[in-house]
């Protein structure tokens, strides 16, 4: 069995944002790390083929992005990936998620999965879309925002936390599989796996070897496009309930539930 | 802040940002509490020990790290940096494991020290005693040999992490012969005739339980002496020079902890319509601080150093131990100002932070001690 996960480089969340002349985030300038929303999908991959009983599986980490993205990979490689397939090409710069998932979808292609595995979310763009998109270009099912699986054979069955129902679904590799924070404890890269990354094999790949043309992919050829952007506004006061007539709790649940807390 | 380093390969990089996140995502959450309401945090040693922490130091022929102490120091100073009472405890486990893996024979290391580098068997040193402090020579403990196995009868004071301990590492007395009457021993928790006393009501790092360790008529195999009869002193001298580095590493560790917080505080911080930090009386505060962390920590890797480097390092190991646990003192102390009345009180770290500094001038060899380790070394 093989495990493709698609890994996704962003800037660290409690550095300072900043943005290239060309509305982008500047991904080189700043502080990166693996999303830790794709620590879940390397986890639950590594679960996966630990449990797999012809012990011939094998997990592959996917990641697109500018040289520095090869720091996603080797944290996957440290927490006991087998190996990293990494697209790099200044062409790639600005792509939105269809051109992402173009790109990812192609290299999949060339790897040859069984599984798909993506977290639920970048925690930078925080679109959620990637695995529906991939799904949609490798022509297989798509089973999203898994809180728990379970791998039988080739069927792989999930249990999905809606906001009203929990549904367990399932469907036969080769799939596209997302999971949530919910589904596992991502494991701590052991000193013994820091030592053991140095040895995996990381290969980087360009457009050229993925048959991409360069205007397919980039800013230039996204469906969006960031006109502006401004600074978050400061924190206002919340919401404050005074009860007054014995209606306080009602109006307290009530703002709960328009948030969706309830 | 992320403290700057020197480290010696890429693998000892990755390995900081590894124990950075731990610290951050594990450690950080959960210190205050522990520590109000003396939890001992056994998880996380397992945690520690499955990240391969706790065998850093040790030969990759017996499964350790195979890691200058260089590195391990450094990792073990992140770590007080957050949580300081778990970084004594890393620090006496690896003391007391240490013995195992230089003083056993085969058969002993095969048997045990696996489980010790790999956390799941928790190591306490059982050294001192009432009467026997900083003159290890008045240990009064006996193991007396009763066909295959030792009787011991004693009491073991001081014992970090004593009850929580899988093990410990006793030194007792074989002979009447003050220095070379001593032999160390393996002995494995639930051994029958071993009772703990109520937990010390201490001053500072609580939740490290510790307490006294009595061995009444406890039965052990022989075979679980480590090293001959005889031999314990050598046995404790040998792990003494490092443990002195272990504690020099966790000061400064704390001293870093108390610096941060300090200077976090200074910049949030406004009076008089501006932040505090933009006084100068208090930037002269910070800037001394600053300059005690560091001076700690240059003392210390300059030992670590010469020590991975096969050289004689115990006067510097005195030195560091000496120099980082005043540094930790003052630090600490100074943080408590910045932070003014709110330092004063629980709902900040600085008070605890100054707590937890007092002991490292103590314990490990007071620093009198130290002193006297120094000047016999220049004066020999």
């Amino acid at each position: 069995m093989k495990i493709v996960v698609c890994v996704k480089y962003v800037p660290d969340a409690t550095a300072d944002r900043k943005f290239n002349a060309d509305n982008t985030v500047d991904r080189v300038g700043v502080q990166g790390m693996l999303s830790e929303l794709d620590e879940y999908a390397v986890e639950e991959a590594l679960k996966i083929r630990d449990g797999d009983e012809s012990g011939d599986a094998q997990v592959v980490v996917l990641t697109m992005g500018p040289a520095d993205a090869r720091a996603a990979i080797l944290k996957s490689l440290q927490m006991g990936a087998d190996s990293g397939v990494h697209i790099v090409d200044d062409a790639i710069h600005g792509s939105d998620s269809v051109g992402s998932s173009l790109l990812l979808a192609k290299a999949v292609e060339r790897q040859g999965a069984d599984i798909v595995l993506c977290g639920m979310a970048s925690t930078d763009g925080s679109m959620s879309v990637i695995p529906a998109m991939l799904a949609e270009r490798l022509g297989v099912p798509q089973v999203t925002f898994a809180s728990e699986v379970t791998v039988d054979g080739n069927t792989v069955r999930v249990r999905r936390d809606g906001d009203a129902a929990t549904e367990v679904i399932e469907a036969s590799t080769p799939l596209v599989l997302s999971v949530t924070d919910q589904s596992n404890e991502p494991r701590y890269p052991s000193f013994k796996g820091i030592m053991a990354a140095k040895k995996k094999p990381v290969e980087e790949i360009t457009l050229a070897d993925l048959g991409v043309a360069a205007g397919d992919v980039g800013l230039e050829a996204a469906w969006t496009k960031v006109e502006a952007y401004a600074e978050r506004p400061p924190r206002s006061a919340g919401a404050i309930v005074t009860d007054e007539d014995g209606t306080g709790a009602n109006q307290l649940v009530e703002f709960l539930a328009a948030q969706k807390f309830v | 802040m992320v403290v700057e380093r020197l480290l010696p390969s890429s693998e000892a990089e990755e390995l900081l940002a590894v124990v950075h996140e731990i610290c951050a995502d594990q450690l950080a959450p959960r210190v205050d509490q522990a520590e109000a309401d003396a939890d001992f945090p056994r998880n996380l040693i397992h945690l520690l020990g499955q990240t391969g922490l706790l065998s850093l130091p040790f030969d990759e022929d017996d499964g350790g790290g195979g890691q200058p102490y260089e590195v391990y120091l450094q990792v073990l100073e992140e770590i007080a940096s957050v949580w300081m009472s778990l970084a004594v405890d890393m620090s006496v486990h690896t003391l007391s494991a240490s013995a195992m893996a230089r003083f056993s024979s085969d058969e002993q290391r095969k048997t045990w020290l696996p489980d010790m580098l790999g956390g799941s068997q928790l190591g306490a040193y059982a050294l001192s005693e009432p009467q026997a402090g900083s003159d290890v020579s008045a240990i009064a403990t006996k193991a007396v040999p009763d066909g295959d196995q030792y009787v011991i009868n004693g009491t073991k004071a001081w014992v970090s992490h004593g009850p929580h301990a899988d093990f410990w590492l006793l030194f007792a007395r074989t002979s009447a012969d003050p220095k070379g009457g001593l032999s160390a021993f393996h002995v494995p928790a639930g051994t029958e005739g071993v009772t703990f006393g109520a937990p010390e009501r201490k001053m500072g790092m609580t939740a490290s339980t510790t307490t006294s360790v009595i061995f009444d008529e406890a039965r052990i195999a022989a075979d679980l002496r480590l090293g001959d009869e005889g031999q314990g002193m050598a046995i404790a001298l040998s792990a003494l020079d490092s443990g002195r580095l272990g504690i020099a590493a966790c000061a400064t560790g704390l001293a870093q902890g108390a610096l941060d917080l300090a200077v976090g505080y200074a910049k949030e911080r406004h009076q008089f319509g501006r932040a505090i930090g933009e006084f100068q009386g208090l930037q002269f505060l910070l800037a001394d601080m600053s300059a005690a962390v560091e001076a700690a920590r240059a003392t210390y890797l300059l030992a670590a150093r010469l020590k991975d480097a096969d050289r004689p390092f115990s006067r510097q190991a005195s030195i560091a131990k000496l120099v980082a646990s005043d540094a930790a003192m003052k630090v600490t102390t100074d943080a408590v100002q910045v932070l003014g009345g709110y330092g004063y009180t629980r709902d900040f770290p600085a008070e605890r932070y100054l707590r937890e500094a007092k002991v490292t001038q103590i314990f490990e060899g007071t620093n009198q001690i130290q002193r006297m380790v120094i000047a016999r070394s220049l004066l020999r």
